[in-house]
This record gives C-alpha cells, sequence and structure tokens, in this order.
C-alpha cells in the first residue's frame, strides 16, 4: 500500500504532540494545587484556608505565596495548613505553628519589632519630614519680600492695570 | 548677605537630589547583597527537636527519646538531592574521623532507593528517619534539602546549616559549635 507523504508527517506530529500531553498535564496540576481543599469541612473553613494560605510565604520562592506557589514544601506546608484547620486550630494558632518552624519569613504581615522599625515607621518619618520641608517653605516665603518690595510690586501692579484695561495683572 | 543664603540654599537644592540618592543606594546596596535572602534565620536554635514517631530505614519506629544522650548531627538528605551527594563525603569523613554521631532524615525519598543510594556512596548514619511525607521536615522549618542540625544531649538543637557541608562549613561553623558543646561550663 503506497502512503501519502504528508500523512505519514502529519502521524508524525500527532505522535510528537501526544509525548507533550504528560507536559501539559503537569502544568495544569500546577495551577489545581494551588485550589486544593476540598477536604474542608465547611465553607466558612475553606474561606479561611484561601486567605490563610495567602497570607504566607512560600519559604522557598522568595516572592510567592503559599497560595499561588508550586514547590514542594509549600505542598506540604499548605496539607500542614489544612490539617491544622481540621484540627478546630484559630487563626492566630496556626499563624504561630508556622512562625515557629520557619520565622517571621513565612508572615507576609511582618511582626513590629526592633528589625522592623525601619519597614514600619520609615513612612511615618519620610511623612513627617515633608511635612516639615512643607511648612519650612511656606513660612519663609512671604518673610523673604519686604515692604519696600511689596510696595513696589503693588506700585507695578496699579500701573500696569491702569495701561492695559483688558488684561487681567499676571501672577508675580 | 541675602544672596549669598539664597545661593547657599540653592545649592543645598542642587545637591539634595544627589544626596537621597546616594542615601537610597547605599540602603539597597546593604539590602541586597550583604544577606542572601535565601537563607531563612532559623527558628528552631535553642528548641527541642520536635516530637516525632517514624519508622527507620531498615525497619522499626523511632521517636524523639532516640536522638537524647549524646550531641548528634542530624542531616536531613534525599537521593533525589544532587547537592546531599556532594554533602556526602564531608559526612564520612566528620563520622570516621571525630566520631561524631551523625543521623540521618530520609526526605520525601523512597525507602528502597535511599538503601540503593547509601550502599553505593558509603552510609556516615548510625540510622535513618524516614521522613515521607515531609511532615517531621515542616517541624523542623526545612525548606529544602540537605540541612543539617546539631544537637545537644538533651536533643535541643543548637545550630542549623542549611545546604551542602563541606570541609570549610564544619571547621568554621559545625565543629566550633560541636566544641562549645563539650567544653565544660
Amino acid at each position: 500500500m503506497k502512503r501519502h507523504p504528508r500523512r505519514t508527517t502529519s502521524v508524525a506530529a500527532r505522535r510528537r504532540l501526544r509525548r507533550l500531553v504528560p507536559l501539559l498535564g503537569a502544568v495544569a496540576g500546577v495551577g489545581a494545587s494551588a485550589i486544593d481543599g476540598f477536604d474542608l469541612p465547611n465553607a466558612e473553613v475553606a474561606a479561611r484556608y484561601q486567605r490563610a494560605l495567602a497570607e504566607f510565604r512560600c519559604p522557598k520562592c522568595l516572592n510567592e505565596s503559599l497560595a499561588s506557589s508550586g514547590a514542594p514544601i509549600a505542598v506540604d506546608l499548605r496539607r500542614t495548613v489544612r490539617r491544622l484547620l481540621v484540627e478546630g486550630k484559630s487563626d492566630d494558632d496556626i499563624r504561630k505553628h508556622l512562625q515557629e518552624r520557619y520565622g517571621d519569613f513565612v508572615l507576609y504581615d511582618p511582626p513590629l519589632r526592633p528589625v522592623t522599625w525601619l519597614l514600619w515607621f520609615s513612612p511615618l518619618v519620610l511623612a513627617i519630614a515633608l511635612a516639615g520641608v512643607l511648612a519650612h517653605h511656606s513660612r519663609r516665603r512671604p518673610a523673604s519680600t519686604t515692604d519696600a518690595e511689596r510696595a513696589l510690586a503693588r506700585q507695578l501692579v496699579e500701573e500696569t492695570v491702569g495701561t492695559t484695561k483688558n488684561h487681567a495683572p499676571e501672577g508675580g | 548677605m541675602v544672596q549669598g543664603k539664597a545661593a547657599g540654599r540653592k545649592a543645598l537644592k542642587r545637591f539634595l537630589p544627589l544626596a537621597l540618592f546616594a542615601a537610597l543606594a547605599v540602603l539597597l546596596y546593604a539590602g541586597f547583597s550583604l544577606r542572601d535572602p535565601h537563607l531563612l534565620p532559623s527558628a528552631l536554635v535553642g528548641k527541642p527537636f520536635p516530637p516525632f514517631d517514624l519508622p527507620v530505614l531498615g525497619g522499626g519506629n523511632a521517636t524523639r527519646e532516640a536522638l537524647l544522650g549524646e550531641p548528634r548531627l542530624v542531616n536531613v538528605w534525599a537521593t533525589w538531592c544532587p547537592t546531599c551527594l556532594s554533602e556526602h563525603g564531608q559526612l564520612l569523613r566528620i563520622r570516621a574521623e571525630t566520631g561524631l554521631s551523625v543521623l540521618g532524615v530520609n526526605y520525601k525519598d523512597d525507602p528502597a532507593q535511599a538503601k540503593r543510594w547509601l550502599a553505593d556512596h558509603g552510609d556516615p548514619y548510625d540510622f535513618n528517619i524516614i521522613d515521607a511525607e515531609g511532615d517531621l521536615g515542616v517541624n523542623l522549618g526545612v525548606y529544602g534539602a540537605p540541612e543539617t542540625f546539631l544537637l545537644d544531649a538533651s536533643g535541643v538543637v543548637r545550630y542549623k546549616h542549611v545546604g551542602a557541608i563541606d570541609a570549610a562549613v564544619w571547621r568554621d561553623k559545625l565543629e566550633p559549635a560541636w566544641q562549645a558543646l563539650a567544653a565544660p561550663r
């Protein structure tokens, strides 16, 4: 039987595509792993689970929450959080449980302590500094014009208004 | 006089952005380069090794009691971890040259493969705890392998090293920490 050459290539291509299917499954699996938790008792606990995942940082991945990470350690920590929820632990208990093991690193909401003072207070310090600079400037500006200068300015404005009727005086 | 003052202010204004930039650059340099962001400070140092009840490679079970009595290294490893293989020679040397007890936590691994791996590469471990699910790992704050804990005789974690142990890490960090345990207080 004679085979059409184009048909053989399409079979080869299909075979090659078929080899990619498990890979596709793996990619889909990464996304699916983040929305596990169907074994939780009720919707309220499931909601707390989702909230907790967003609040914790994957220890391996620097900037991914437990919810979004596909790292094996994130899978383990999600399982740990689910187990604690099923055991009836409070959100605070769960936070403490992870913090005791992985330190402040896992918390996306860092606690207030001396090493985080810069983080927490620098915006406040910058805001106060900015307010100070603005106050300084607004106080200094009127003082920089003397009475004589102001009298001269007023005189100039009056002269200008007098000569060009339809023009408003320009700001000075 | 007024002009001199104004000129001074102008100069300040001109250099203020530069000064701010320099300050920011120093801050960012310190923040991004002085510390390896992958290294987590260990939350477990100074705390007792967490309780567990897990199977041992080769048969039987072990609990936390099995760790007590003398200082030990507890090394978290797996056959899927290439860095574990690269530090393996150093663990063998430590065991042979110092007599310090070394235990293994075979982390999220296949026990049969782990046995074969130890037969191939040598076995520095007194015994290996099988942590197939990684639950002991979570209690230890493990986020990768290898990680190594130094325990004192009462099972308190005294030091933790993340990553491979080589001769320098042993000489500069683990050995002094171990010597400090042995020293009379």
